[in-house]
C-alpha cells in the first residue's frame, strides 16, 4: 500500500507543494527535448532521402563541434571557424556520397546501415588523430551566445532560466523551421520528397540521386554543427557527446523515422518525460532511471502506434 | 615482386623480428602502461598517461633506466573499457611485465584473481578495490597511498571539522554524485555505514556513463533534496560537466567536494562560478621540482613526450608522475633485494612491499616536498596516508588544509571485513604463501 502511495500519489502531491520545481523540471525537459529533436532531425533527413539509418549522426555532432573549436584554437576567428566548420561538413557529405553511398547503391538497407557503423568508427579515429581525446570548451562567448541566469521568484520558490538554454531553444526552433520551409517550399526540397517516396520515380523525372544525397548529408551536417555547439556550450565538447546522440533513438521510435514534426514532438515528449520520471519517480529505485526511461516511453507509444506518432503506415502485401 | 613473394618476405621479416624480441627483453625491464587517450574518459586519462610515460622515459634518458637497465615502455589503449583492459592484460602478460597499472577500478577487479596466478603485481594507485590494501590477503595487489574509503573518510572528517565536530553532522544531508560504475560505487558501503554511525542522511545521485554530459536531472534532484554538502566520485567528462551543472543550478560551490580526480580543466569549465570547489590531493601541483625539470629537459624538449607543455605540472600530470615514481621505486627495491639487474614481476612484488619513500629519498629523487612519505609493508599495501584539501580559486588549485588523516578507527574494521568477505566469496582464494622480507 505504501508503495502504491509513493508511486501514484506522493509525486503528484509534491508537484502541488513545490510548483516552482515542477516548472523548472518541465523547462529542463523542454530544453533537453529540443536538443534531442535537433539530433533526431539529422537522422530523419538522411533516412527520408535514402532509407539509411545513419548511425554516424552522433559522431558527426562531435566532429563538427571539434572542427569549430579546433580551428578557433589555431587562431581562426570564431565566425570564420563556424563557416569553415560548415564547409567541412559539406566536404564530408561529398566524400560520404562518393566513397560510401554511391558504391553501395542498390544494396540492401542493412548494408548501408553497417556502412554508417564503419563511418562512425572512422570518424572517431580520425577525429581523435587530429584533435586528440581531450575535452574542449565551446567558444560560447566568441559566438555571442548569451551567458548568465535569470532567476524568477514565483510559485513560492524560484525558477532559474539559463540564457544559454533559452538561446538553444530559440536557435534550434529557427533551424527546424528553416529546414521545414526548405524541404516543403523549394525545388530541392520537393526533389527530396520525391526521392523519399520512390527512388525510381525520382530518377525517371531527372532528379539526381547523388546530388540529393550530398544535399541531405550536408543538411544533416549543419544540424550536427548546431547540435554540437549547443550541447558543447552546456557541457563541453568531448567524444562522450556522441553517446547522447543515442538519446535520439527513442525520439525516432516515438516520432517516426520519416517525420520532421515527429522528431520535434518526439524529442519534447522524451525530454520532458525522462526529466519528470527521474525527478519524481527516480528516487523510488535509487535514481538513474533516465537512461532507460526514454526507451520505455517510446515502447509504450509503439504499443498503440507501431509506426510512431507521425511515421508513415507501411502496408506490405505478403 | 609477386604477391606471394611479398607475403613470404613479410612473414619472414615478422619471424625474424619475433626471434629478436627475447634477446632484447633479457637486458631490459618491460613496463606496460594501460592508458586511455581516446573515448569519453580521455579528458582524465590523457594527462595521467603523459605523466606516467614521461617520468619513466626521463629515467631512461637521464639515467639509462633503473640500475642501468633500460625500461621498455609500451602503452595499451583501454578506452577505460573493462573488456579492452582485460584484452590489454592478456596481450602483455606473455612479455614478462614487472607490474600492471589498470587505471580503472572496473579493469582492476577482474585482474585481481589473475595476478597471483600469473605472478604479475597490480598497482591500482589510489583506486581499485579498497580492501586490497590488506597485503596478507591480496599479496599481488597494491593501492597506495590511500584507498577510496580513506578518501571518503577524509572528506567527511574535513566537513565535520568545518561544522565544529563530527557529531555536528547529525541531521545533515550529504549528497553523493557518482559515476554509476564500479569506481563510483566503491565508497558507498562506507558512506552508508558512516551515515548510520554519525547520524547524517545520504542522497545518492548516480550518473550513467552515457549521461555524463547530461546531468541536469541529478542537479535538479539536488535542488529538490537540498543537501548540505555534495561529494563527487566522478571521472572523465563527468567531472567537468558536474562542475558546470553545479554552477548552473546555483549550488554553493564551497560545499561541493570531490575525491582526488578532477583536473584543472574540469574546474575551469565552470567559469568564475566554480570558485570554491574543492578536492582531495596528496601531492604537489606545479613543475618546480628537479625531477620535473629533468622531464622537461630530457623528454619534453627532445620531443619524446605527447604532453603539451602547459599541462606539465597540472594535477593529473603530476598524478601520473606519482604513479611512475611508485613503479620505479618498486623496481629499484627489487633490484636491491635480489641483487639482480633485470627483475621479474615476482621480484617487483617484493620490491613494492619494501617501498620506503621518506623525505631523504624524495630529495634524492628530485622530488623534495612533492608528497608525504610512504612506507609499504608485507601486510599494508596501501599506507593509508593523509591527503589535503585543495580549492579552486578560479585559475588554479590552492592548498587549504593541513594533512587530513583518514578515520582509520572507522575504516579499518570495514576494510578488514570486506577483505575477509572477498576471500570467502571467491571460493579457493589462495592463502598467502609469499614470504615476507625482513625489512617489510
Amino acid at each position: 500500500m505504501d508503495m502504491l502511495y509513493k508511486v501514484f500519489i506522493e509525486p503528484f502531491v509534491f508537484m502541488g507543494e513545490a510548483p516552482d520545481l515542477l516548472i523548472q523540471t518541465l523547462w529542463e525537459g523542454l530544453v533537453s527535448g529540443v536538443l534531442y529533436a535537433l539530433i533526431a532531425l539529422g537522422f530523419v533527413l538522411i533516412f527520408k532521402a535514402s532509407g539509411v539509418f545513419n548511425f554516424a549522426q552522433g559522431i558527426m555532432v562531435v566532429f563538427a563541434a571539434l572542427i569549430l573549436v579546433g580551428l578557433y584554437e589555431k587562431g581562426v576567428p570564431a565566425f570564420l571557424a563556424l563557416i569553415l566548420a560548415a564547409v567541412a561538413m559539406l566536404v564530408l557529405a561529398m566524400v560520404v556520397e562518393r566513397v560510401v553511398l554511391r558504391p553501395l547503391v542498390n544494396q540492401p538497407d542493412i548494408i548501408l546501415f553497417m556502412a554508417t557503423f564503419g563511418l562512425t568508427y572512422f570518424l572517431i579515429g580520425f577525429g581523435e588523430l587530429i584533435f586528440g581525446g581531450n575535452p574542449r570548451e565551446m567558444i560560447t562567448e566568441q559566438l555571442f551566445l548569451p551567458q548568465g541566469t535569470t532567476e524568477i521568484d514565483a510559485l513560492g520558490g524560484s525558477i532559474r532560466l539559463q540564457h544559454l538554454d533559452i538561446a538553444a531553444a530559440v536557435i534550434a526552433s529557427i533551424m527546424i523551421g528553416l529546414l521545414a520551409v526548405f524541404f516543403s517550399k523549394t525545388r530541392i526540397g520537393r526533389a527530396l520528397r520525391a526521392v523519399a517516396d520512390s527512388h525510381k520515380a525520382a530518377l525517371s523525372v531527372g532528379i539526381s540521386l547523388n546530388q540529393i544525397w550530398v544535399i541531405v548529408w550536408f543538411a544533416a551536417g549543419l544540424v550536427a554543427l548546431v547540435a554540437g555547439i549547443m550541447w558543447g556550450a552546456r557541457s563541453g565538447v568531448s567524444f562522450s557527446l556522441q553517446i547522447i546522440a543515442l538519446k535520439a533513438l527513442p525520439v525516432l521510435i516515438l516520432g517516426g523515422f520519416t517525420s520532421i514534426p515527429g522528431a520535434i514532438i518526439g524529442g519534447l515528449i522524451i525530454g520532458v518525460g525522462e526529466k519528470l520520471g527521474e525527478f519524481y519517480w527516480g528516487p523510488l529505485v535509487g535514481g538513474g532511471v533516465e537512461t532507460w526511461l526514454a526507451y520505455v516511453i517510446a515502447l509504450l507509444f509503439l504499443l498503440y502506434r507501431p509506426q510512431g506518432l507521425f511515421g508513415e503506415k507501411i502496408i506490405e502485401r505478403i | 615482386m609477386s604477391f606471394r613473394a611479398m607475403s613470404l618476405g613479410l612473414a619472414a621479416a615478422t619471424m625474424l623480428a619475433g626471434a629478436a624480441l627475447p634477446a632484447f627483453a633479457q637486458d631490459s625491464i618491460y613496463v606496460p602502461l594501460f592508458t586511455y587517450r581516446t573515448g569519453p574518459f580521455a579528458g582524465s586519462g590523457t594527462f595521467i598517461a603523459d605523466g606516467m610515460h614521461d617520468y619513466l622515459e626521463m629515467l631512461n634518458q637521464r639515467d639509462g633506466g633503473i640500475g642501468g637497465v633500460k625500461l621498455v615502455l609500451e602503452e595499451c589503449e583501454t578506452g577505460y573499457d573493462t573488456k579492452k583492459g582485460v584484452e590489454c592484460y592478456e596481450a602483455v602478460k606473455g612479455k614478462n611485465p614487472v607490474v600492471v597499472n589498470p587505471w580503472s577500478t572496473g579493469i582492476t577487479l577482474p585482474l585481481i584473481p589473475r595476478a597471483s596466478v600469473d605472478k604479475i603485481p597490480i598497482l591500482s594507485m589510489a583506486y581499485g578495490l579498497s580492501a586490497s590494501a590488506r597485503g596478507d590477503i591480496f599479496p599481488w595487489v597494491f593501492n597506495p597511498p590511500a584507498t577510496y574509503w580513506d578518501g571518503l573518510s577524509m572528506i567527511i572528517k574535513f566537513i565535520g571539522e568545518k561544522e565544529g565536530g563530527l557529531d555536528k553532522l547529525k541531521g545533515k544531508k550529504i549528497g553523493f554524485i557518482h559515476l554509476d560504475a564500479a569506481f563510483g560505487k566503491e565508497p558507498i558501503p562506507l558512506l552508508q555505514e558512516l551515515a548510520k554511525d554519525i547520524g547524517f542522511e545520504v542522497a545518492l545521485y548516480p550518473v550513467a556513463a552515457q549521461d555524463m554530459q547530461n546531468q541536469s536531472s541529478q542537479w535538479l534532484s539536488a535542488r529538490r533534496d537540498r543537501p548540505d554538502y555534495m561529494i563527487m566520485w566522478g571521472w572523465g567528462s563527468m567531472n567537468g560537466a558536474a562542475v558546470k551543472e553545479a554552477v548552473r543550478s546555483g549550488y554553493p560551490m564551497d560545499k561541493f567536494y570531490a575525491v582526488w580526480w578532477p583536473s584543472e580543466d574540469d574546474a575551469r569549465s565552470g567559469g568564475a562560478g566554480a570558485k570554491g570547489f574543492k578536492e582531495l590531493n596528496w601531492h604537489a601541483v606545479g613543475a618546480n621540482f628537479p625531477a620535473i625539470q629533468d622531464i622537461q629537459k630530457h623528454v619534453i624538449d627532445k620531443g619524446l613526450s605527447k604532453a603539451s607543455k602547459d599541462k606539465v605540472g597540472e594535477v593529473l600530470y603530476n598524478r601520473g608522475i606519482y604513479n611512475s615514481l611508485l613503479i620505479a621505486e618498486g623496481i629499484a627495491q627489487a633490484q636491491k633485494l635480489t641483487g639482480k639487474k633485470v627483475v621479474t614481476g615476482e621480484d617487483v612484488r617484493r620490491g613494492m612491499e619494501n617501498i620506503k619513500l621518506d623525505a631523504a629519498r624524495l630529495k634524492e629523487l628530485g622530488l623534495e616536498g612533492f608528497t608525504d612519505q610512504l612506507v609499504l609493508s608485507c601486510n599494508d599495501h596501501n599506507g593509508h596516508r593523509a591527503a589535503f584539501m585543495q580549492e579552486w580559486d578560479g585559475t588554479k588549485w590552492v592548498k587549504i588544509s593541513n594533512p587530513i588523516e583518514p578515520m582509520t578507527d572507522r575504516v579499518k574494521g570495514q576494510l578488514d571485513a570486506a577483505a575477509k568477505d572477498y576471500a570467502e566469496k571467491n571460493a579457493g582464494w589462495p592463502k598467502r604463501t609469499e614470504a615476507c622480507d625482513k625489512a617489510s
